[in-house]
């Protein structure tokens, strides 16, 4: 009997639609790039909008100032509570205040702030600017002689850019405040703790976090206005940007903190 | 493609009008958006001090054509020239000084969410305008005295606002800059028969007042024939009919007949 097996192709479809999205996405970032280089165009000649810039450091910065309280604190909290249990067990309690602080300086304060921002922030600006779009308020600005990059992304770009260090520094300062409750609760001495910070944690450490969390917060700031220019097609389509642009910022602030580590932490002591 | 009316537009009172009174010259303009044909060769001017309705059915290409006016949309082919500049291929630069000159009503009045119905009115004179700060809340003053909405309206956010209120807004924003032509987007849309009628009144107003030079987008006949120095018809892209109201009225056209009897009730009691 001659097998009559098939063997299945991948369907075309399936093909087309794997290769479409590969190319949305290219596209999205080519706009997003293209965009970016707009905006420090405007910022290279010093046209920046102090009031509305100022309004967007409060934005994104003050009002994020409760969320990222809480997030940095149970960090802290959290990475206390698993290391001080096993390192205890092992006697290595003089470790525990070390691995909160450069966990928290390094990775945990920055990465978990601007994820936090990306959702809170990035979708925010995505949804504002897209509501924009899609009620003719972009060309609005635009027949009134307004470049909208000027006047919305860069504002946008600078103050996320300078609101995320400053958030992050605050994650770190509650987180580590955090940890230490819980680490000295677990049995760690309060001594033992601060001494171990202060011995393995560099003024490096907390300085790479600051600028990944600069870069962060280039990213989601660009992310989100890039989505909200493009949004078309009324409340779904403000509510993809928005979607689009939480998800595309934590991605690429996922990718990009490990190239950032790659380069921040080369050469010093790892 | 009838790329200019079969009877030719009517010159101004005081004899035939020459080339320095072409305000808006559009010729052979053509615009797709993927397969889809928006516009395919149209054709035509506004005279100094005239209005130029353009009307027909939803999805003719009507918008399209305003928007290619002021530089919003680029055309595939063809050319389009307002105070003589050629719209399509000037700088940016360029572009927003000619846009400085344009004033432009959106059919969702595109007023900005974030800003008071004052700042929304000032936005282009604190832009564009030497003026101080002073010189410009009288202007506001003013202009909102001009669109019949009381003294203290300047407080409100554009989102406490009726549909007829919002268009008030949106036409002393396109007023605040003092331009000699304006382009109004379906200024009527979504407006009771008597708001839309008190819009109509405001934009006559202007025009006797002011002498404006106006480009009305509508599909609404009642409003066309009360506004229109001269009428044209669009349908899939073309330009289909032009002419002075009454000759539309006797046009053999048969889209401007079918177009007619739709709304023979509101045309007849109009």
């Amino acid at each position: 009997m001659s097998d009559q097996r098939t063997f299945a192709s991948p369907s075309p479809s399936v093909l087309e639609a794997f290769g479409g999205r590969i190319l949305r996405g290219l596209d999205e970032t080519g706009r997003t790039a293209l965009m970016m280089i707009a905006a420090l165009r405007w910022m290279g000649r010093g046209r920046l909008e102090f009031r509305e810039t100022l309004v967007q450091i409060h934005r994104i910065g003050v009002e994020s100032v409760y969320i990222v309280l809480v997030t940095g604190a149970f960090t802290g909290m959290v990475l206390a509570y698993q290391t001080a249990r096993q390192f205890i067990d092992f006697g290595a309690q003089a470790f525990v205040g070390g691995l909160v602080g450069l966990s928290m300086a390094r990775e945990a304060g920055p990465v978990f702030t601007a994820i936090t921002a990306a959702g809170w922030v990035g979708a925010g600006i995505a949804a504002e600017i897209g509501t924009m779009a899609v009620t003719e308020q972009i060309d609005a600005l635009r027949v009134l002689a307004t470049n909208p990059v000027r006047y919305l992304v860069v504002p946008r770009l600078a103050a996320a850019a300078l609101a995320l260090p400053m958030l992050t520094m605050l994650a770190n300062v509650v987180g580590g405040i955090g940890g230490y409750a819980v680490a000295t609760a677990a049995g760690v001495t309060p001594g033992t703790f601060i001494i171990s910070v202060q011995r393995y944690v560099e003024p490096w450490d907390l300085a790479a976090g600051l600028i990944k969390a600069f870069f962060f917060g280039l990213i989601i700031a660009a992310v989100g206005c890039s989505r909200g220019l493009d949004a078309t097609g009324g409340a779904d389509g403000v509510g993809r940007a928005a979607r689009g642009a939480v998800v595309t910022a934590i991605l690429w602030i996922l990718v990009s903190n490990f190239f950032l580590d790659l380069i921040l932490f080369r050469g010093g002591r790892q | 493609m009838i790329s200019e009316p079969a009877s030719a537009p009517s010159p101004r009172p005081g004899g035939p009008a020459g080339p320095s009174d072409v305000v808006v010259a559009v010729r052979d303009l053509w615009r797709s958006f993927g397969t889809l044909s928006a516009l395919a060769g149209v054709s035509l001017t506004v005279r100094r001090g005239e209005t130029l309705v353009i009307m027909g059915p939803s999805g003719c290409g009507k918008s399209v054509l305003l928007k290619h006016l002021v530089g919003l949309l680029k055309p595939d082919r063809g050319e389009v020239l307002v105070y003589g500049c050629p719209v399509h291929a000037l700088p940016d630069a360029d572009l927003d000084a000619l846009r400085i000159r344009i004033g432009v009503v959106f059919q969702s009045s595109a007023l900005f969410d974030s800003l008071s119905v004052g700042e929304n009115v000032a936005f282009p004179l604190r832009r564009h305008s030497p003026l101080p700060g002073e010189a410009i809340a009288a202007r506001v003053r003013e202009l909102l005295a001009l669109v019949e909405l009381k003294e203290g309206t300047e407080r409100v956010m554009p989102s406490a606002l009726s549909g007829g209120m919002r268009k008030r807004v949106g036409i002393a924003r396109a007023l605040a800059m003092r331009p000699s032509l304006i382009l109004y987007d379906e200024p009527t849309s979504g407006l009771d028969p008597l708001t839309a009628q008190t819009v109509d009144e405001l934009i006559l107003q202007l025009r006797g007042e002011l002498g404006v030079t106006s480009v009305v987008v509508t599909h609404d006949l009642v409003s066309a024939f009360r506004l229109g120095d001269r009428i044209a018809v669009m349908d899939a892209g073309r330009l289909e009919a032009s002419g002075r109201p009454e000759e539309i009225l006797a046009s053999s056209h048969p889209l401007v007949r079918r177009f007619l009897a739709t709304r023979a009730v509101a045309v007849t009691s109009s």
